[in-house]
């Protein structure tokens, strides 16, 4: 009799769907493995009017979707989600859990091992399955400078968390089928103790940096908070955003909003100039499909210098002030 | 009274490390220290809970001996108490077993706690896991990221950024928050506060046999690490060095095309028209 492999889960992260296309993302490399072990893909889904997103987890590629609908689950609740997903992975023993690394993802994962016991490996940027089949997670390690490749060998599900944008999400085809399995509200759910009263959607400001052609990152090779400003004229002059690396956002140089790298923002713009940026694998997985890299940096050998098409070697700040100037008149001629 | 734990790491100062290419886990022993930026926070937000209600505190810390140094500097800025978790079979110990570990100490030193203050996540690894694991250990309420707090009668009320969305939440007590680096920028440690802190002796040290634990850091965790590698994806680049005019001239001139893309302007028209 033929083994049935068991089912490789992806976690229906819709909150901020066609902004965020992580689960999309998740469900194409999801798809991949699976014709490696020969499992299942299926999302799971949780909330209220859920149609659309389960039509859409179908059209991308999703073999199965479960889905738990109800009124009461209209807010996006971590204690709910946490709990109903606890309760069908137990039931359903999928082999693999995989969860977009959004802020909700990235509380909602942990806890979710935790209660189930297994590991988690956090913004993975690589996902294969072995000759033993099981899930080799690559993510970076250790600052940031290496990459490791990190396994659950033994405890079952195998869970990780990937930023978005790690991987390609497969076009979507509505002539694809799928099997829904609508799973009634458990009766026992527990009440919240943690209470969402508040929610409002943040606005945000023109452009962004996701979205720009030319981005302006700063690290902390700008030297210093009034020097960091400068890269916004830069940016305005072509149009362009500013983004920062961890250690200007730990500074409070700028806006946590403004971070490029694992914990924060992908990027992809035409022209990325990278302006006193060592250059940590968590950074520089966020910039990889990045087009011409200008890197400005008073040491040769720094990382970022060797992933960059031109690598300057200067101070960040002093180039900076040169090139504004020189734009300017470029510009107005 | 008002009972407050901050879990605290020590994390190295630089970002390059030696890691022992066989275990795949960092020497920690070889690199400087310094207390994480987000636990910095996360302590910062405690004291001022504690001037604001009055209360206690204890720093907890789990690392090799030299961890000792964090608690200092947490007893220097208004700790009052601290606990360090420190023990070979716990070296290794990925996010699971680490909550698991913090979670029993916690239930042994300070049972009775209100609110466990955490750093959102560690400048060395990033996973951001302890915290939440470490709510489901105790089996308490708990919320991540949080930007801001305030405390009413036994409730919490928080604010965070979550996924473009700006959230209000109430949380009962005892619970759990993980702290951002946005809003509670910590105070400087005062010269003097430390040299107290180091007179003073009051550092607990435990390891597994004191918490009755029959533990193996590396062999408990549920996650293996296969191998650690450095990623080689290297250009081949132009390197340009000088004046930075004349750099900036050059760069233009070269790619003056592509850099005005966005602005619909070729820059390097200028250079050409002189």
């Amino acid at each position: 009799m033929k083994q049935t492999a068991q089912d490789i889960w992806v976690f229906g992260d819709y909150r901020n769907y066609f902004q965020t296309r992580v689960t999309l993302q998740l469900l194409s490399r999801a798809g991949d493995l699976a014709v490696k072990t020969g499992s299942a893909v299926c999302a799971v889904v949780f909330g209220h009017n859920l149609d659309e997103y389960v039509k859409e987890y179908i059209a991308h590629g999703a073999h199965k979707v479960y889905v738990i609908e109800h009124s009461s689950l209209k807010k996006y609740s971590m204690e709910n989600y946490v709990w109903l997903m606890e309760r069908l992975a137990k039931e359903y023993k999928p082999d693999i859990i995989l969860v977009g690394a959004t802020s909700f993802g990235r509380e909602f994962a942990p806890r979710l091992a935790k209660l189930l016991g297994t590991g988690l490996t956090a913004d993975c940027v690589g996902l294969d399955i072995n000759e033993q089949g099981i899930l080799v997670q690559t993510a970076p390690a250790f600052g940031g400078n290496l990459l490791a490749e990190i396994i659950t060998p033994e405890r079952r599900p195998q869970m990780a968390t990937v930023r978005p944008g790690t991987f390609q999400e497969i076009p979507h085809d509505y002539e694809r089928k799928g099997q829904v399995i609508k799973i009634p509200l458990p009766k026992d759910l527990p009440k919240e103790r943690l209470r969402l009263v508040h929610y409002q959607r943040k606005p945000h400001r023109g452009q962004r940096i996701e979205d720009a052609g030319v981005v302006v990152c700063g690290g902390r090779g700008m030297g210093g908070k009034n020097r960091f400003k400068k890269l916004f004229d830069l940016a305005r002059l072509l149009g362009g955003e500013v983004g920062a690396t961890r250690p200007v956002v730990y500074a409070n140089w700028t806006d946590p909003e403004l971070l490029v790298g694992q914990a924060g923002k992908h990027i992809n713009p035409n022209v990325l100039f990278s302006f006193g940026v060592s250059g940590a694998i968590q950074h520089t997985a966020a910039i990889r499909d990045a087009g011409l890299i200008i890197a400005v940096n008073k040491n040769p050998n720094a990382t970022m210098m060797k992933k960059a098409d031109v690598a300057i070697v200067a101070d960040a700040n002093q180039l900076c002030m040169a090139l504004i100037k020189e734009l300017k008149k470029r510009i107005r001629s | 009274m008002l009972k407050m734990i901050v879990c605290i790491k020590q994390v190295p100062m630089v970002s390059e490390l030696n890691w022992d290419p066989r275990t795949g886990t960092l020497k920690r022993d070889l690199a400087e220290g310094m207390m994480n930026p987000a636990c910095h926070h996360a302590l910062e937000a405690a004291l001022r809970l504690k001037e604001l209600h009055g209360g206690h505190i204890t720093a907890i810390t789990m690392g090799p001996p030299m961890a000792e140094e964090v608690l200092r500097e947490a007893l220097a800025i208004g700790a009052d108490r601290c606990i360090l978790l420190t023990d070979k079979r716990m070296a290794g110990a990925d996010t699971f077993m680490t909550s698991f570990i913090l979670a029993r100490a916690i239930e042994k030193e300070c049972p009775d706690f209100d609110i466990v203050l955490c750093g959102c996540h560690t400048s060395d690894s990033e996973t951001a896991q302890v915290g939440p694991q470490l709510t489901e250990e105790l089996k308490i309420p708990g919320a991540a990221y949080v930007e801001w707090l305030e405390l009413k009668e036994n409730v919490l009320r928080m604010k965070r950024l979550s996924d473009n969305f700006l959230e209000t939440l109430e949380m009962d007590l005892p619970g759990l928050v993980t702290v951002t680096t946005s809003h509670y920028q910590p105070r400087y440690v005062p010269l003097a506060g430390l040299q107290d802190a180091y007179d003073k002796c009051d550092i607990i040290t435990l390891d597994a046999d004191d918490l009755k634990l029959k533990i193996a850091g590396i062999k408990d965790s549920p996650t293996r690490i296969l191998k650690v590698y450095s990623p080689d994806s290297e250009k081949k680049n132009i390197e340009m060095k000088g004046p930075a005019k004349k750099i900036v001239e050059e760069l233009l001139d070269k790619f003056g095309r592509k850099i005005g893309g966005e602005i619909q302007k070729d820059l390097k028209a200028y250079g050409q028209e002189q």
